[in-house]
């Protein structure tokens, strides 16, 4: 039986040695045969239980869903997911089944209802629970204890779950029960310190990123988690917390972390600015924006992309020192600045990567969709929703040649699943259904 | 102890600056064997340092992190003790060898056939350029899974467009959406965040990938191109474009709904403390929070509405109030409070953080050429598999003995040519300038 056989220990491990057909890894939760009949998507033996709301935990249980895991979405009967209150709505309408946010988040995700406040609703998780590879949850972390629903209660059900907690600051410790929003977990965890200009406030980033990056390091965590119950058999508790995993993150905060930790040195706020001759950052165009970095090593392809080859041999430009030199930036930009502003930012772009610039327009959201490489690309979607539309939304965030993603459905209606789910996976009648339903457990 | 759950996966890591590294790093820590693929000829810019032998005088002067060595000193190997590289590069293995050369690329593709998975992040005309594409690698391997993070896509218009993360970032709207509403775009610090995400979705392909081929046998190639990946994190503010023909602006530091949200000033230097109250209820909670003064009442804070209009108003009175205050006082009266709130934090900060200990997030490592240190732990806990550092950050071409001896089987007299050959080695050999390969 699936989940019985292990695969044996091996010296310098390379698990290419079994090429065949690998019955062992199947789940034994894989009911309908998926993990065979639907090889072509990544996931497709995979189960999920999501008890996730808003942002960070639906974008986890989003990437698992659009590369084929089946995920089923649990949301309070009353009104859902709070994430289908949030704009934007098309003409500003407020409805629950066209909440652009909801509907990004949600594809590929089979949804039901039930109010785990009550009893029979407890119960009815609980018979869902045993049935499936992973549970991913966002609440606040007093919540899944207080239901009843903590960690080992639901491990004695099903032995191999893996249990994926996302909160803002963790399962333990002085700040667990603290509330948090995006800006905040930048401030915390993240470098906002050194964003924007000295001379004003630290400046946070666009929208939700802190959140959306949560749900990605979410998802990798449970496949971690999916790997040791399958390789190993062991099912766990996975504890995320935001604030960690955005003090731990490799880039300019780890970077700054250990430049301190090595030498004192500290993250400031400065702006990128010219450094002499040599335009680094954002200057203004004919219709906008573009941004440039340009090196002493690069400054010959600068004057051929200004069509200034006297720019070469200019005494003001023509040694790294002279370009250097503060004195000679106006007389740069006096050069600089009008061929900019004659033109728009896709001209520059165009002209300056095929003279090896390193320079890029600073598009607006209209600027990207309308952008010729990702239409090429196809990157942007269509999906059709029953409530909703037509609607554009993101496509896939990477391409795998074998099992590529796509959208086998749009974001689920509220309580959509639930004669599916209830009736097709748990066995109960319509007739128990409508009793749940007068009991508000779905 | 325990198993870890990626034991037996073999990774070959061909990354470079942040995002590969931090991929490879996440399959790293919970068990994989990481295999860092370097040269003693090529000095990738801006992976382990910016230069590969600084002296003392010039690292001084580097400004920010560049010269961050520890305390300040280069040291007699700087590729060995940057802070760029070391807090990534835990838990991994490292070999040298020279890809320019055919033996390289021999041996190289040796290496191949014995892993599971190449992950590599240069742009896309390098692989194109050594002849190491998937096309050519498959062969060697039918069941390689390969993934390539380019910044734009190995397909399109702009495969070989050139720039920093900032650079993507434009293109993709992530520069226009974080500005000083009322400031002047021009004045934008460049931040980053294509990296984190880069990273972190990587490692979910890879595992991804690695679960197909568990259950089919199948290997294959991943386009991870940077900018899809990374638009996919502002989803809805994009979608308003074709759904309404908006073209969202930068909030700044404010929220499309809530009010009050924002940065405040604080007693002490360049100290800020973050406010964001949610509804009315949180509303009256702050309201009693910071002692019920005259000025909460005004009518045009009564409700969310009337407050997100008011805020400018809102924001003068928050901030004099905050300006009487450090910034872990607000933290802990408001959150007593049920409020969102707490400081703009300095890396002091985070290493004396109470909640950070008590987790115990940091950890302090003996590193053979750079000492003991503090340095971010793993990114979450796993009750049964729990991961710690294990290894300090690999130093260049640590584990070269392992890889020519145990795992390509190769002999001392082989080993002994390709060390004479510059293959082998823990020293970089090249000019004192970085080779600028992916210009």
């Amino acid at each position: 039986m699936a989940g019985t056989s292990r695969y044996p220990s091996r010296t310098g491990g390379v698990l290419t040695a079994v090429a065949h057909h690998h019955e062992w890894y199947l789940s034994p939760f894989d009911r309908n045969g998926r993990g065979n009949a639907m090889a072509d998507t990544a996931l497709a033996d995979i189960t999920v239980l999501d008890l996730t709301h808003h942002i960070a935990g639906p974008y986890c249980t989003k990437l698992l869903a659009d590369f084929g895991a089946d995920v089923i979405k649990i949301e309070r009967p009353d009104g859902g997911d709070p994430a289908r209150r949030y704009g934007p709505f098309p003409h500003d309408e407020p409805h629950p089944e066209k909440s652009a946010l909801f509907l990004h988040l949600n594809t590929n995700k089979r949804g039901v209802t039930l109010n785990l406040k009550t009893s029979a609703g407890r119960d009815l998780f609980k018979a869902l629970v045993q049935g499936v590879d992973v549970l991913v949850e966002n609440f606040s972390p007093r919540v899944m204890p207080h239901l009843g629903l903590a960690y080992e209660t639901l491990e004695a059900l099903n032995p191999r779950l893996v249990m994926m907690s996302i909160s803002n600051f963790g399962q333990t410790g002085p700040y667990r029960d603290y509330r948090a929003q995006d800006i905040l977990i930048y401030a915390m965890g993240g470098p906002m310190r050194a964003t924007g200009v000295a001379e004003r406030e630290p400046l946070k980033m666009a929208g939700n990123l802190m959140q959306y990056q949560a749900g990605t390091m979410a998802a990798t965590a449970a496949m971690v988690g999916i790997f040791a119950a399958r390789l190993h058999g062991i099912g766990q508790h996975i504890d995320l917390s935001l604030f960690e995993t955005h003090v731990g993150t490799v880039d300019r905060r780890s970077t700054y972390l250990t430049a301190y930790a090595y030498a004192g040195e500290e993250s400031t706020r400065q702006s990128q600015g010219p450094q002499g001759a040599l335009p680094r950052g954002i200057y203004p165009c004919l219709d906008g924006y573009i941004c440039i970095y340009v090196t002493d090593e690069w400054w010959p392809r600068l004057a051929h992309m200004l069509e200034r080859p006297d720019l070469l041999t200019d005494p003001r430009f023509a040694t790294p020192l002279a370009r250097r030199n503060p004195e000679h930036q106006p007389e740069f930009d006096a050069i600089f600045y009008p061929w900019l502003l004659e033109r728009t930012k896709q001209e520059i772009m165009e002209r300056a990567q095929a003279a090896r610039v390193l320079l890029t327009a600073v598009n607006t959201p209209e600027d990207v969709l309308h952008d010729r490489h990702f239409q090429a690309r196809g990157f942007f979607v269509e999906v059709e929703h029953p409530v909703a539309g037509c609607v554009t939304q993101p496509g896939a965030p990477f391409r795998m040649t074998a099992t590529p993603w796509s959208v086998r459905r749009p974001a689920p209606r509220l309580g959509q699943h639930n004669e599916e789910i209830y009736g097709g996976r748990l066995g109960l009648s319509r007739e128990e259904l409508v009793v749940l339903r007068e009991q508000g457990a779905i | 102890m325990g198993k870890l759950p990626l034991e037996g996966i073999r990774i070959l890591d061909f990354t470079v600056v942040w995002a590969g590294p931090f991929a490879t790093m996440l399959l790293a820590d919970f068990g994989a064997e990481v295999i860092r693929v370097e040269s003693l000829q090529y000095f990738p810019s801006v992976t382990r340092g910016l230069l590969p032998r600084p002296d003392a005088a010039l690292a001084r002067q580097l400004a920010g992190y560049a010269g961050a060595y520890p305390e300040r000193d280069p040291g007699s190997r700087p590729w060995n003790r940057h802070p760029m590289f070391n807090p990534h590069a835990r838990n991994k293995l490292g070999m040298t060898v020279d890809l320019s050369r055919p033996k390289g690329r021999e041996l190289f593709l040796k290496l191949v056939r014995l892993s599971d998975v190449l992950v590599e992040n240069h742009s896309a005309r390098f692989m194109e350029n050594l002849g190491l594409t998937y096309d050519v690698l498959s062969q060697s391997k039918p069941d390689l899974i390969m993934v390539s993070m380019p910044a734009f896509g190995m397909s399109g218009p702009y495969k070989y467009y050139q720039g920093f993360g900032v650079n993507v970032e434009s293109v993709c709207g992530l520069t226009w959406l974080r500005a000083y509403p009322d400031g002047d775009a021009t004045e934008t610090s460049s931040t980053l965040h294509m990296d984190a995400a880069s990273g972190a979705g990587t490692a979910f392909a890879i595992l991804a990938a690695l679960h197909y081929r568990q259950r089919t046998g199948k290997g294959q190639f991943i386009d991870f191109a940077q900018a899809e990946n990374l638009m996919q994190q502002i989803g809805e503010i994009l979608m308003d474009y074709p759904m309404n023909g908006r073209s969202q602006r930068s909030l700044g530091n404010r929220h499309p709904v809530m009010a009050p949200h924002g940065c405040y000033p604080c007693r002490g230097h360049d100290r800020w403390v973050i406010i964001a109250v949610a509804d009315d209820a949180e509303w009256e909670r702050f309201c009693q929070a910071v002692g019920n003064p005259p000025w909460v009442r005004d009518a045009r804070f009564a409700d969310s509405a009337n407050r997100y209009r008011h805020q400018d108003a809102l924001d003068a009175h928050i901030a004099a109030w905050t300006q009487q205050h450090h910034p872990w006082e607000i933290m802990e009266r408001l959150q007593g409070a049920g409020i969102a709130s707490g400081p703009v934090m300095r890396e002091t900060d985070l290493f004396t953080d109470p909640h950070l200990k008590a987790r115990g997030f940091f950890q302090i490592v003996t590193h053979p050429e750079a000492g003991t240190h503090p340095y971010p732990g793993i990114m979450w806990q796993m009750s049964k598999t729990a991961a710690t550092i294990r290894r300090p950050a690999v130093r260049l071409g640590e584990d070269n003995d392992y890889v020519y001896r145990e795992l390509l089987k190769l002999s001392e007299a082989e080993i002994a040519a390709l060390r004479a050959e510059g293959h082998i080695g823990m020293d970089f050999l090249g000019k004192d300038t970085p080779h600028a390969h992916d210009s």
